[in-house]
């Protein structure tokens, strides 16, 4: 007998049981549905880390000064970078596209009526939009000159404007910090939320000289950090050892002395927390993984108590001529049938269903943009495996009906 | 014997010496003790007996459903004592039809796709001749009208009339036919074996009735009494063999 006929009778058969049928489909679509939307998920978080490392910029390097123990008494929280560190590093590390030193400031901000208290309020020096990858909107950076004038000048980002000047041009405005007018000098472009759902645009940057001298009244040319970016993602180790290497000697720190700063690289951050939300997705995978295997119990379990309950439509069947390869070849086609079509179902309502998910916690978490992810190989490897599950769960039923005694089978009831 | 005979007289179904032992654990029961029989072509014969004295099995094993432990049974020639499960199923597929006491039809299927079914096992038979041959069948049982009724939309009578038009859509050679009228009532079962005459006599179709009803087996040709697994008379002779079926023991 052909397979065309044993789909036909397998076909056929099916279609007598649309109950059975239907219930056995319904196991394997949760397993798929589930196996395609939980690594739909996973992959649109990682998908986020991701996207926040590019925004950051993923060839950021920050380096953070450390304790001093240079002389006989040990120096804690003496600020050991300083601003010509940071020059020194851009000038003498090949593999270093530009720096940036860091100064932290806080405070409020006062323009006419409005105030506003900035998350981020920064002194940087002419090249933080290179090093950050952050290009401006409106009008420029303060330029080196400004910065060794100790300008009153500054940048602000988007939120500030919402903030405080809602409707009118804040180009060339002033606005008060700690009673010093700053005039502004320019925009940032919008950057968004950070994946921890910080507001990245509710910045002010000042020149780091004017931070330090005016705002802080500080006569030291230290630093909070600095900020460095390598030329390519490729060289950011290359990168990591030339700024120790240069900073080791200028610190005059010798080998085997355990150096007063700590430089970080954000490919290391990026890379741990792209592993975190790896394992992440393949724990939804293997939960998913697993209740595709109850699926496929679920199948076999129908097909055993089917094999029974169709005892003597076997027995008539054999009487009539099949032969047992026959009846396997009829269970398993049905087997693989019903897989099948539960594979597709699964498959277009994993789809679904992760986009809806994605969309709903966009919509709940507000500042999150989850990117709308469909795995497609997790969905090619869940209709395949959903088929083999069949193949497979079906296969020892089919061989039980194959293997029953005719004469026995007719007299079943 | 057989081997220097002509093909048209060799006889179409020839046992010799067949066993069969059902091993029950603890006991062996022996439901065949060396069964020899020989069956022409075109008879219509009835193997009569009590229940336990071995008809069911012999039939069975004439069906080719059953293999005997020990003995002989060439059918057409061929020997199927020594066949695989497979090729006894092709036989039965070609060479034998089935109709049984209580119908046997495919639950939540037509009468039209159960008379299809033994072509869909056969070999190379177009889903065109299929129909048409189904239809034809009905139409010789006089079901013509009733092809898309399921089995539980007929009477019996009807049901075991599509039963008989299955087993005649190969062209089998021989009608097996295990207590047919069992579940019918006297007028239907009158129709049904009137119908197995008409069969026998027009297409010379080999005729195997199992029955314990005397007025069913009187209208076989050949009548055969079993008891305890033994062939105890073999006649043309209907009072005859009532009255040794009617013996005490």
């Amino acid at each position: 007998m052909g397979l065309l006929n044993s789909i036909r009778i397998a076909l056929r058969a099916l279609l007598k049981n649309k109950m059975r049928a239907a219930l056995t489909i319904l196991g394997v679509v949760i397993g798929i549905a589930a196996v395609t939307t939980m690594v739909s998920i996973g992959q649109s978080a990682s998908k986020l880390v991701e996207g926040q490392f590019q925004t950051l910029g993923t060839n950021v390097i920050v380096v953070f000064p450390g304790s001093q123990r240079g002389g006989p008494v040990r120096q804690a929280l003496v600020q050991t970078l300083t601003a010509d560190d940071a020059e020194s590093i851009a000038k003498e590390c090949p593999a270093v596209l530009a720096t940036t030193p860091l100064v932290a400031a806080t405070g409020q901000v006062i323009y006419g009526n409005s105030n506003w208290s900035p998350k981020d309020m920064f002194g940087v020096g002419e090249d933080y939009p290179i090093v950050r990858n952050w290009s401006l909107q409106s009008g420029g950076f303060f330029s080196k000159r400004e910065i060794n004038s100790n300008a009153k000048v500054c940048v602000i980002g988007q939120t500030l404007v919402a903030k405080l000047f809602q409707t009118s041009n804040p180009l060339n405005e002033t606005i008060r910090v700690k009673n010093i007018p700053f005039r502004i000098v320019g925009v940032l472009a919008k950057k968004g939320a950070s994946m921890m759902g910080d507001d990245l645009d509710d910045i002010l940057l000042m020149p780091y000289t004017t931070v330090r001298k005016r705002l802080q009244g500080s006569a030291f040319n230290s630093v909070n950090a600095i900020m460095v970016s390598a030329k390519q993602e490729s060289q950011m180790s290359d990168a990591t050892d030339e700024i120790k290497q240069l900073l080791l000697d200028r610190h005059d720190i010798s080998d085997g002395q355990p150096s007063d700063f700590l430089v970080q690289n954000t490919t290391e951050i990026a890379a741990i927390l792209t592993f975190i939300t790896g394992s992440l997705t393949m724990m939804l995978a293997s939960i998913a993984g697993i209740s595709l295997v109850v699926g496929g119990v679920g199948i076999m379990n129908i097909m055993l108590v089917s094999v029974t309950e169709r005892t003597k439509e076997i027995g008539i069947r054999m009487a009539i001529g099949a032969r047992g390869r026959d009846i396997l070849r009829q269970f398993l086609v049905e087997a693989v049938v019903l897989s099948s079509i539960g594979g597709f179902i699964g498959v277009s309502l994993g789809i679904a269903m992760s986009t809806a998910a994605t969309t709903l916690i966009n919509y709940v978490s507000s500042g999150a943009d989850w990117p709308i992810i469909v795995s497609i190989p997790a969905a090619l490897v869940a209709m395949t495996f959903a088929a083999i599950v069949g193949v497979f769960f079906g296969y020892y039923p089919a061989l039980r009906a194959s293997r029953l005694d005719p004469i026995e089978a007719l007299r079943y009831e | 014997m057989t081997a220097t005979l002509p093909l048209t007289t060799r006889p179409l179904i020839q046992l010799t010496d067949v066993r069969k032992v059902y091993d029950l654990g603890e006991v062996q029961v022996e439901a065949l003790k060396g069964t020899t029989l020989q069956i022409e072509r075109g008879e219509f014969v009835a193997l009569i007996g009590p229940s336990g004295s071995g008809k069911s099995t012999l039939m069975n094993t004439l069906g080719c459903l059953d293999r005997p432990t020990s003995g002989s049974y060439l059918l057409d020639g061929q020997e199927i004592v020594t066949m695989t499960r497979d090729q006894r199923a092709m036989i039965r597929n070609k060479s034998i039809g089935f109709v049984f006491q209580n119908f046997n039809l495919l639950n939540r299927t037509s009468a039209i796709e159960n008379v299809e079914l033994p072509m869909l096992y056969a070999q190379g038979i177009s889903a065109r001749v299929r129909r048409s041959r189904a239809l034809e069948m009905l139409e010789k049982v006089g079901l013509a009208e009733r092809g898309h009724h399921h089995s539980s939309q007929l009477s019996g009578g009807q049901q075991q009339r599509v039963a008989i038009a299955r087993a005649l859509v190969n062209n089998p050679s021989i009608l097996m036919a295990d207590e047919p009228t069992g579940n019918l009532d006297t007028k239907t079962s009158k129709e049904v074996i009137e119908l197995f005459q008409k069969l026998n006599r027009e297409q010379s179709l080999t005729v195997i009735l199992v029955t314990h009803d005397q007025s069913v087996a009187r209208n076989a040709n050949r009548k055969i009494v079993l008891r305890d697994g033994e062939i105890i008379l073999d006649t043309t002779d209907s009072q005859l063999a009532q009255e040794t079926l009617n013996s005490p023991v």
